[in-house]
């Protein structure tokens, strides 16, 4: 049975920076998607969220920490361009909304930027970078409500790698990528770490420091008790 | 992080940055409409307070509440301890109820020490005689941060950004001898690389202080000039047993902070006080009262820093070999060897 409390992005808040695509821990992964291909997979969203919100006028794109932000950043920049108006765009950040942190250590917090205009009746896109178990969404759903009344919230990712434990779905997909559950997606920007790249990997090595949680974290159901 | 906050000594340099930082994105919940996050939902926080306060333990009290933690108080006035209840009975008996995390303050210095020693949950000191008293130095270090190196561009004398205290210049000034705000404040100012100054008359200075990382000296008026950062020390007249100077007026003509001392004081220039004030004393009200104190601002700052500090003690699992800080980057498959 598998643990209840999967992390459904590819690289969290707050962490250092990951180590280039050559760790060692990564011997056996694969480039899915090269800078050029991530570029169209983002142009193809922020038209896709032009069309469906009649030319973004009451948009707010909120990325989520880490590596949502400069994607959100990304395409408000795009549908600017395309539009010729400004897209407000600002940063949320889940972490104390999460289901799993009694599952490891406090870990430290990203930023939450609302643009100065609010949430309040506004269509909140959501940008993430990989879609994968819906909890990080939830969070983000919960996260919201605290901060405003927004009159629909969307969801975009750049990945989209199913197994969803959660009844959450994608409004606007860069990429979906059938994977395995042991297999390791992970997005490179250029902001963040230096280039643009998804990369898939068979699954974590033994002597990765992230596959070495501590026991407690690895009972099936574990994460039940973070928000009934 | 250890499971405890005990001593400001105990922190180190990545610890405290990050409680810091941590305070730093907490104090933005202050300013929403709903200022509560639901981290601690279901955990419990006692203040077990033996000494009188009333900011110190209202602080712990908010920062608590705003994560969604339960909040005991309990103060010694009116409890089994004036039936002469041990500190480690009481302790225990609390503990009994299922305190995830106890917050002490106590006459005993060492008392917060003890406690770590007989409780499961986490203790955190909130002042232990003239020991140490944690939480104050990092609000102190955080208003510090936010006057001096503001996070947006621009204004401040120093480089803007979130880094440490490298170079800036602290001066403690009055009761150095009883104030655990002091020992906490060089410990900790010193981690973040700030150059602290102790000035007080020879009888208030401890003994041991030739072997703390910071400097002594006895003339206010020669100290000022290279200051950024003045922070001013209440007389603690309940903790002394004997003259430690001639008289109030006179302590207060040298040491006392006034109108004419402060324009001594570069432009960018704050002053603190960790409260409570004695008007008069140790600080002139016309300068309590001045744009520069940061009197008020440091009680704000006091609940975003313990609402950190509670969040980094309770908020995650309870790792005793791993350390909270420098955490590793998440990862698609979160535990892969569970792939059956």
């Amino acid at each position: 049975m598998r643990a209840g409390n999967a992390e459904d992005r590819a690289a969290g808040a707050g962490g250092p920076p990951p180590a280039g695509p050559g760790r060692a821990g990564h011997a056996r992964q694969k480039r899915v998607l090269e800078p050029a291909e991530i570029g169209r997979a983002l142009s193809r969203i922020a038209h896709e969220i032009l069309e469906r919100t009649d030319g973004a006028a009451d948009v707010v794109l909120l990325g989520i920490p880490t590596r949502g932000v400069p994607l959100a950043r990304r395409l408000a920049g795009r549908a600017a361009h395309y539009e010729g108006h400004a897209v407000p765009c600002g940063s949320l950040d889940v972490t104390m909304h999460r289901d799993d942190l009694r599952l490891r250590p406090a870990r430290a917090l990203g930023r939450t930027e609302l643009p100065p205009e609010g949430i309040d009746g506004k269509t909140v896109v959501l940008v993430d970078d990989v879609l994968y178990s819906g909890r990080t969404v939830r969070a983000a759903l919960d996260a919201l409500h605290d901060l405003g009344r927004p009159c629909a919230v969307q969801l975009a990712v750049l990945v989209d790698r199913g197994h969803r434990e959660l009844p959450i779905r994608a409004d606007y997909v860069g990429k979906n990528l059938p994977t395995s559950q042991r297999e390791v997606v992970r997005v490179l920007l250029s902001e963040v770490d230096g280039e643009d790249a998804v990369l898939i990997a068979d699954a974590v090595l033994p002597g990765d420091r992230r596959a070495g949680a501590h026991p407690a974290a690895r009972r099936p159901g574990g994460a039940e008790g973070g928000r009934p | 992080m250890n499971r405890h906050l005990v001593s400001a000594a105990s922190l180190t340099r990545d610890d405290a940055l990050l409680i810091l930082d941590t305070a730093e994105e907490l104090a933005r919940v202050a300013d929403r409409p709903i200022k509560k996050l639901p981290t601690l939902r279901g955990r419990t926080v006692v203040n077990l307070f033996f000494e009188d306060s009333t900011r110190t333990r209202t602080s712990f009290e908010v920062a608590a509440k705003r994560l969604s933690a339960d909040v005991i108080n309990f103060s010694a006035k009116g409890s089994s301890v004036a039936k002469g209840e041990s500190l480690r009975d009481t302790a225990l008996t609390l503990e009994a109820m299922g305190a995830d995390a106890v917050v002490i303050r106590h006459v005993a210095s060492g008392a917060a020490h003890r406690l770590a020693g007989w409780v499961s949950g986490s203790v955190i000191n909130a002042g232990d005689g003239t020991h140490e008293h944690p939480t104050q130095a990092l609000l102190d270090a955080f208003t510090i941060r936010r006057r001096l190196r503001p996070c947006e561009a621009g204004a401040g004398p120093f480089p803007a950004g979130r880094g440490a205290l490298d170079g800036v210049r602290v001066a403690i000034v009055g009761d150095v001898l009883h104030s655990r705000v002091a020992r906490s404040n060089v410990a900790l100012l010193n981690v973040l690389g700030a150059e602290v100054t102790l000035v007080a008359p020879p009888t208030l200075l401890p003994l041991a202080v030739g072997s703390w990382p910071c400097e002594a000296a006895y003339d206010l008026d020669a100290v000022l000039p290279k200051s950024d950062v003045v922070m001013m020390l209440r007389v603690q007249r309940e903790r002394m047993s004997a003259a430690y100077f001639p008289s109030v007026r006179e302590y207060s003509r040298r040491y006392g902070l006034d109108a004419t001392r402060m324009a001594l004081l570069p432009d960018h220039a704050i002053v603190m006080h960790p409260g409570p004030m004695n008007r008069g004393v140790e600080i002139a009200a016309e300068v309590a009262d001045s744009a520069r104190s940061t009197i008020v601002e440091q009680v704000a700052n006091g609940v975003s820093v313990r609402m950190a500090v509670l969040y980094l003690l309770l908020g995650g699992a309870e790792f005793p070999e791993e350390s909270g800080a420098g955490f590793p980057e998440e990862s698609g498959a979160e535990f892969p060897e569970e792939g059956r």
